[in-house]
């Protein structure tokens, strides 16, 4: 049996807006993929958790809320020290540029912003995959 | 079997309590073939009785919360908790939304709990088809209780019957005559039954109805009769009953030997069932199979050979003996 791709979907932090999210999570669904959807009003640490439980090669995360610069790092963090620093790590939300530029040299693999085609998402999942397979 | 460095690396690491490990054992196991059964073979002997929950019920009914609420009252309890959580796979796409762990979210917190969302992959009995091996995990990993969440079941999605010590269906008022229609499978698999959201107006007389037809089950002397119990997974009431019950079940099997028996029965079944498949692969892509029914299918094609009677040549040529 092939490998399945896993990725989790969550949402850190406080804003309510998981409509980008689901979107997103119906789109890997129908692509094939396994998507573990986390959820609303997530802390770095549930994320982080899940993600290393659920072994999945890919998390998504969707930001609206401003607070991208703290939670991305953090969950990068908190993935190395979990023994998962291998989990490749992709946004969504209202971030701008410079931003963008700083968290991808931080090690953020991909942010994409709004009016994203779902299949540039899908098509990156599984580029990286195959490089990281 | 070669031993792979990748899995003895990852095996030794599990045995210290890494959760990552035993996350990457898990998926390695849910991906089948050699490796899987290498995975099982360092594990298997590392398994301590973790006792097994199954909670099965159709969609909606509140399975998710209320393993929730579940794993939280046994964490109190001071046991150390692991969740396995199904959900389907589209048949289409092959691919799936795994959603239990929005119910559970706070349960991420807690290191003692393990939570582990499966797709069913095509198995069609309401879980996957290695539920058994993922609960050997986490029982080996540490853990006294699995919990076994199905998909939201309708009439024969029954096979956490065969993985579960004990199984809870939980089903709600809004079902009515739903309920009825589910009776011939759920009725018959329940240890204990939960009729949620029991502040809905036709809750009490939905659990009564409940009562009624179990009392119709023909149970031995001193049988286990499935006790039917109110709650609410979500305002958090009758889920210590619940417990209680799960407990109770546990004894009566316990001080009767039944556990024992069942346990026997389940790791029978799935010698017969991994040998069964072992050898029908074998035996379908053996050579001298292959030949015969390549040469007798013309014949069945053109009417001239019945499939029975080229069925019983291929069961001569197996009985005589393949070159394997």
């Amino acid at each position: 049996m092939g490998k399945t791709i896993r990725v989790l979907i969550g949402k850190p932090g406080l804003d309510g807006h998981d409509r980008g999210a689901k979107v997103v999570a119906n789109a890997l669904r129908d692509a094939g993929m396994e998507v573990i959807y986390t959820g609303l009003h997530q802390t770095p640490e549930m994320i982080a958790e899940a993600a290393v439980q659920e072994d999945v090669d890919v998390v998504g995360l969707s930001i609206l809320s401003g607070a991208h610069m703290t939670m991305f790092p953090r969950i990068l963090e908190l993935l190395r020290e979990k023994g998962a620093g291998h989990i490749k790590v992709f946004g969504g939300g209202i971030i701008p540029a410079e931003d963008a530029e700083r968290l991808e040299a931080a090690g953020v693999a991909r942010l994409f912003g709004p009016g994203t085609d779902t299949r540039d998402i899908v098509d990156f999942i599984r580029k990286n995959f195959a490089q990281s397979a | 079997m070669k031993r792979d460095p990748d899995i003895a690396l990852l095996l030794d690491e599990f045995s210290r309590g890494r959760v990552a490990a035993a996350a990457r054992l898990i998926t390695i196991v849910e991906n089948g073939g050699d490796r899987a059964e290498a995975v099982m073979d360092g594990v298997f002997p590392m398994t301590r009785g973790a006792y097994r929950i199954g909670f099965t019920g159709p969609p909606g009914a509140g399975k998710s919360t209320l393993v929730f609420r579940m794993s939280r009252i046994l964490r109190g309890e001071g046991k150390r908790i692991g969740v396995i959580a199904v959900d389907p796979t589209s048949p289409f796409s092959g691919g799936a939304l795994l959603g239990d762990r929005i119910r559970m979210q706070s349960l991420s917190e807690d290191p003692e709990i393990f939570v582990r969302s499966l797709a069913s992959r095509g198995s069609l009995g309401g879980i996957s088809s290695c539920t058994d091996e993922v609960a050997d995990l986490l029982d080996a990993f540490g853990k006294d209780l699995v919990l076994i969440e199905t998909v939201g079941v309708g009439q024969s999605e029954l096979e956490i019957a065969e993985k579960a010590h004990t199984v809870v269906v939980i089903l709600v008022p809004e079902s009515g005559d739903g309920v009825q229609a589910m009776k011939a499978g759920l009725m018959e698999i329940g240890d204990v039954f939960v009729m949620n959201k029991a502040d809905h107006r036709d809750a009490v007389g939905a659990a009564r109805e409940l009562e009624e037809t179990l009392r119709l089950k023909d149970v031995p002397e001193e049988g286990w009769r499935p006790p039917v119990v109110l709650a609410s997974a979500t305002r958090e009431t009758g889920i210590d009953e619940v417990r209680e019950r799960i407990e109770e079940h546990r004894r009566h099997l316990e001080e009767r030997g039944l556990l024992a028996e069942k346990r026997r029965r389940v790791l029978y079944s799935r010698v017969r069932g991994a040998f069964m498949d072992r050898v029908e692969r074998r035996v379908w892509e053996h050579e001298s199979v292959r030949s015969v029914i390549e040469r007798g299918m013309e014949d069945v094609y053109g009417g001239r050979l019945s499939p029975y009677r080229l069925v019983r040549e291929l069961e001569r040529l197996v009985a005589g003996g393949l070159q394997m």
